[in-house]
């Protein structure tokens, strides 16, 4: 009998691995195909979709596909670009959105009610359904520059930076956080003497590790991927970041591998980024949903 | 429990002036803007001043209307027909071009239906918005429930103790950290009529008895085809919501489960189902208004074809806002898409309120 349960128990614990390696295989292929296509030359890259060969690193393998992308296109000023761009936008972010919610936390302040709730109710405005008249309005804004006042923000790094620079979704993740941190320590620091500064940089700031990287993945997340808005707002290449890039490869005659080797070029560092914080990138997506 | 030691006016305003001004400028500012400007005739360009024009983008965006068309008879008042032995109507433009009934001009069909010897025809006065509303729909309906099943399913998948179950779990997640704008061009490849990944698959599995299929090119599979891919990349998205909504369950509660003898569906279904409650709430909003942004996998698989078959409002809205530069048209579609995710976000909660 024992001997039974034992393979039964084998058996089951077989099907059980079965089932979640079929399912990592159907999520990962098309990611094994961008990065073996990468590799060979646009002919062997389409023939070989009709076998198993499409997902090997076998036939013609070099790193050409790689080497022509960057003639075809100024590959270097775009990821340039879009790291500027996140980069900066997340540091913005980060600040102006815990300094937003320490106010809402820790001070007392008239109209601290409404000012919240007016964030909070942007939570349920897609930010789809005002770009059109953002376009409009950033065609329009003033901006001081070197020469003096100049009107329009297309094709700046301004306008991809500064309407992204503050969200409710992270005021509200730092306001979660903040909650539960003790009130009596700010009260401490206030009878000691402490301004609001101090204890915002010495206090509460050196408590906000975790929101801080939830926060910073998710933001780096949303902007790494932007697409519509830069499409919108970028037309001038110099300022246009990786995705919105894209479109150069699909002018004259489509090279697929250059696309392949672009593709991967842009996605590897991130998936890469991603493997090495994996724990942190997981906790940061479902502490959206936790408390909301 | 107001304390002196707490209360700033100007520590307060001072601390969140900067968010909230950033807000305010680029997100509540062009809301409003959009509702100000679906009532003029405002261009991104125009040497012509503003005018405002009340409610005619609404009246040419949402114009519909049913007529119907009789049959043609012939002098003995029997009905006409073909050679396929079809009936014989007279075409939409005795309707739509017609003096005696002005408030049609310029409509055009949508689709036709016959009652009778009659033939009911739907006309609008924007078919592609028509279509694109439609398919926005047909989008969420399909993906909302499916993509929350799946995600569902796996989770429960994932939350087993097995060894190297995390590696699993970082698999699974791995195309929501991949832009949609690189997935969408790989799943060209896939669904490519000629050399697709897809149709060489199916026909090896078939041995060659299955017919390549142009996923994308074909009117009738290629919103499913955009469907499925969708799901595809954020389904490891929600997978990691529930899969946190599932951990909050105590323990404790499945180990009495046990104690009663309860099955496995049994303690699905009242253990982990009631203990989801919330987790399933914000599930379901959150990918509702995901899916009613659906756009750069539009706009780099299909633009809308064929046929306006993948066509969607933010696609609409854009292609009209920025491509044709009619800010009026493109956010008069903003607006009313904007009204349609308050509603539905109003109605789910509705529906999944907390019963006392």
């Amino acid at each position: 009998m024992a001997t039974i349960s034992q393979d039964n128990h084998g058996l089951r614990l077989a099907v059980r691995y079965l089932v979640l390696v079929l399912v990592a295989v159907i999520f990962i292929f098309p990611l094994v195909f961008m990065v073996v296509s990468s590799l060979k030359p646009d002919q062997q890259l389409l023939s070989d979709t009709g076998s198993l060969r499409a997902f090997l690193p076998v036939g013609d393998i070099g790193l050409s596909n790689y080497t022509h992308a960057f003639q075809r296109a100024p590959v270097g000023l775009f990821v340039f670009n879009s790291v500027f761009v996140t980069g900066l936008t997340v540091l913005i972010c980060l600040l102006v959105c815990s300094l937003a919610a320490f106010a809402f936390v820790f001070l007392e302040w008239r109209g601290r009610a409404v000012v919240l709730s007016i964030i909070l109710a942007t939570l349920i405005v897609p930010f789809e359904t005002i770009a059109i008249p953002l376009l409009l309005l950033v065609s329009k804004l003033p901006w001081i520059g070197f020469s003096g006042i100049e009107h329009g923000w297309l094709n700046t790094y301004r306008v991809q930076i500064l309407p992204w620079a503050a969200d409710g979704l992270t005021i509200f993740l730092f306001v979660q956080y903040f909650k539960d941190l003790p009130r009596e320590l700010i009260e401490a620091s206030r009878v000691e003497g402490a301004t609001w500064l101090q204890i915002y940089l010495k206090v509460v700031m050196p408590l906000a590790g975790p929101v801080l990287a939830t926060a910073a993945i998710l933001k780096f997340l949303v902007m790494y991927n932007q697409y519509l808005w830069p499409l919108i707002v970028v037309q001038d290449e110099a300022y246009r970041p990786v995705m919105v890039g894209l479109q150069y490869f699909f002018q004259l005659n489509t090279a697929w591998g250059e696309i392949m080797a672009y593709l991967s070029l842009i996605t590897i560092p991130v998936l890469a980024f991603y493997l090495v914080l994996q724990r942190a990138f997981i906790a940061s997506i479902a502490s959206t949903g936790v408390k909301g | 429990m107001a304390s002196s030691l707490l209360r700033s006016d100007r520590a307060g305003w001072g601390f969140a002036i900067p968010a909230f001004a950033l807000i305010g400028t680029f997100i509540v500012l062009p809301f409003f803007f959009a509702f100000y400007l679906s009532l003029t005739n405002q261009r991104l360009i125009s040497p012509n001043p503003t005018e405002f024009v009340g409610l005619d983008n609404y009246r040419s965006l949402l114009g519909v209307a049913v007529v119907t068309l009789e049959p043609e008879r012939g002098d003995d008042g029997a009905v006409l027909r073909d050679e396929d032995g079809n009936i014989e109507y007279p075409s939409l433009r005795s309707v739509t071009r017609n003096d005696d009934t002005p408030q049609y001009r310029g409509m055009r069909e949508w689709f036709r239906w016959s009652s009778g010897d009659d033939a009911r025809v739907v006309i609008a006065r924007d078919v592609v918005f028509m279509k694109a509303l439609v398919n926005t729909f047909t989008f969420v309906l399909v993906v909302a429930p499916c993509q929350a099943a799946l995600a569902l399913g796996l989770a429960l998948l994932i939350n087993q103790r097995l060894r190297g179950i995390n590696v699993f779990r970082g698999i699974y997640f791995m195309p929501v950290v991949v832009s949609i704008v690189v997935v969408s061009l790989l799943w060209r490849f896939i669904y490519d009529g000629q050399d697709g990944l897809l149709n060489n698959l199916l026909s090896g599995l078939t041995f060659g008895l299955f017919q390549p299929v142009d996923w994308l090119g074909n009117p009738s599979t290629a919103l499913g085809s955009i469907i499925v891919m969708s799901i595809w990349q954020a389904v490891g998205f929600h997978m990691v919501i529930w899969l946190a909504g599932l951990q909050t369950i105590s323990p404790t509660l499945y180990e009495a489960a046990d104690i009663e003898g309860a099955t496995k569906w049994q303690r699905f279904r009242f253990v982990t189902w009631p203990g989801l409650r919330n987790t399933a709430v914000l599930i379901l909003i959150v990918i509702t208004m995901q899916c009613f942004a659906l756009f750069a996998q539009i706009d780099v698989m299909t633009k809308g074809g064929p046929l306006d078959s993948t066509q969607t409002l933010v696609f609409q809205a854009v292609e009209r806002g920025y491509g044709k530069q009619d800010i009026s048209g493109g956010s008069t579609i903003s607006v009313l898409l904007f009204l349609i995710v308050l509603c539905i976000s109003l109605i789910q909660r509705w529906l999944t309120r907390e019963r006392t």
